[in-house]
């Protein structure tokens, strides 16, 4: 992303747009400016905010008179007046921030747009946690801190070691070189982005070793994480999950309900390699 | 793709947040899905939803032609008809609705539609189990919520949180939320105005107005 410097008039208001707070007013400048490292490509500032391109000599001119006079103008706060904003060609490894933060850009891997996947939203014909399983989520850098790769390898390391099971159909997954290790691509380690889900799932008996490993590896490293945990309502949810949940002292009020209204109408399905008539 | 799990609150603070969503699984339902999805989606726009949205844009959308005369004459009449029309590829598309009377109402519809497309309800644990339950359905899977994680003090105080994870993907910043709180605090904008400059830069169109403009003004009297 860049600031057209001929353009920007320094108002400000993108300031408090941007969900990493990467923009700034230079002062010497007088112009507002983006910090580059944490940036995370997302486009709330050029997409999220509307438009009046104006002329910027004339709004300068304007807002000069006005601080004269001891004015205050309040402009509608999601507004560029003239339109500054503009979008770069991005190339790896940078590009991977916009493909994770960026929520109308679609992942090439999974076919969803945003960072996410398809999880147990499509569970009632995926079956990709059934009984028996427990699913997790593991979102990082949500909401408004961010994340570098390096901090979400420090997980999936964690996570290998204890021998869990990554969900294939995942963006992170995709970015393993090693699955067995919870290895990321090394070109990528550096880079920050909005926010990234690692998904895997194990048995019931394993829920509260991965909860505090969760809990005890994001003491190490720099960003929040939220996990969501996932069962199938057929598989005694009330009587093995919410039970265990709620004897480890977790307050979970908010869900996700797949209503199971789903099935397969695919004429040819894909499982994998396999391919199934229907 | 939506993100409305981890939405910051407790439990009754979701009595007005019903988030109804339908998503193809690729390579499982996704073939000829656009056309049920604009189904989908005209079904919602019946029952008087809050907002809607898929994936790409939602109901109100920044608009990059205005005159300067927008500051005190912008159209916010949300715009469902473009958000149909706008399902291009198979993806989530999403309503959001502030009634459990009207979610109930949308659901017992989609049902008897029968697109066979997953159907989610993002709400409180109990406020899905209930409609499931009055639309004779049993439910799949779910997928809890767990709370944020947060040892170094990264995040905000509850009501900046509250505004800003409504829009799950976090395009909604913890300072412009905190910006619309002050404003609204000092009588720079009403709180309708200031939900709706929120609402714009959420474009997966899950944000909900009525929960936002309840909290802002529980906020402001607070304040009081």
């Amino acid at each position: 992303m860049v600031i057209n410097q001929k353009k920007c008039v320094a108002c400000g208001n993108c300031v408090a747009i941007c969900p990493m707070g990467a923009i700034y007013v230079d002062l010497n400048a007088n112009r507002a400016k983006i910090n580059d490292d944490a940036c995370v490509e997302c486009g709330t500032c050029y997409r999220g905010m509307s438009t009046e391109n104006l002329n910027p000599s004339m709004v300068r001119g304007i807002r000069k008179v006005a601080k004269f006079f001891r004015f205050r103008f309040e402009p509608e706060p999601d507004v560029c007046p003239t339109g500054s904003f503009e979008m770069n060609e991005l190339e790896m490894p940078r590009l991977i921030r916009q493909i994770f933060s960026d929520p109308v850009v679609e992942h090439k891997s999974t076919g969803i747009k945003g960072r996410g996947t398809e999880e147990v939203k499509t569970n009632d014909v995926s079956r990709r946690v059934d009984i028996g399983e427990v699913g997790y989520t593991i979102e990082f850098g949500r909401p408004g801190v961010g994340v570098r790769f390096s901090d979400i390898q420090e997980m999936t390391h964690t996570l290998a070691k204890e021998g869990v099971t990554f969900e294939s159909n995942n963006p992170i997954t995709h970015l393993m070189t090693d699955k067995t290790t919870g290895d990321l691509r090394s070109d990528i380690l550096n880079e920050r982005i909005l926010s990234a889900i690692v998904e895997i799932k194990t048995t019931i008996a394993e829920v509260e070793r991965v909860l505090e490993i969760v809990e005890k590896v994001t003491e190490r490293i720099d960003t929040v994480t939220a996990v969501g945990i996932s069962t199938r309502c057929d598989d005694g949810e009330d009587n093995t999950l919410s039970p265990l949940l709620d004897k480890l002292g977790y307050y979970y009020s908010r869900a996700k309900t797949n209503m199971g209204l789903g099935r397969i109408t695919n004429k040819i399905t894909f499982t994998g390699a396999k391919a199934v008539a229907q | 793709m939506t993100n409305t799990l981890h939405r910051y609150g407790s439990a009754e603070s979701f009595c007005d947040d019903y988030i109804i969503f339908a998503i193809p699984s690729k390579g499982k339902n996704d073939e000829d899905c656009i056309p049920k999805l604009k189904q989908f989606l005209r079904i919602c726009a019946k029952h008087n939803p809050c907002n809607m949205g898929n994936g790409n844009r939602s109901g109100i959308a920044p608009q990059k032609d205005l005159s300067p005369t927008a500051h005190w004459n912008r159209d916010n009449t949300p715009d469902w008809e473009t958000v149909i029309e706008g399902v291009s590829k198979p993806g989530t598309v999403s309503a959001v609705f502030a009634s459990e009377e009207q979610a109930k109402a949308c659901l017992e519809e989609v049902i008897a539609a029968d697109f066979g497309i997953s159907v989610n309800m993002s709400t409180s644990v109990e406020n899905a189990r209930h409609v499931a339950a009055m639309c004779g359905i049993k439910r799949h899977s779910v997928e809890y919520a767990l709370r944020f994680n947060d040892p170094h003090d990264h995040l905000p105080n509850s009501q900046v949180l509250e505004l800003s994870t409504m829009c799950g993907h976090g395009m909604v910043s913890f300072n412009m939320a905190r910006k619309m709180l002050d404003m609204v605090r000092e009588g720079m904008r009403t709180p309708k105005q200031a939900v709706t400059t929120l609402l714009r830069l959420c474009p997966c169109g899950v944000y909900n107005p009525d929960r936002a403009l309840r909290l802002l003004n529980e906020a402001c009297k607070e304040q009081r």
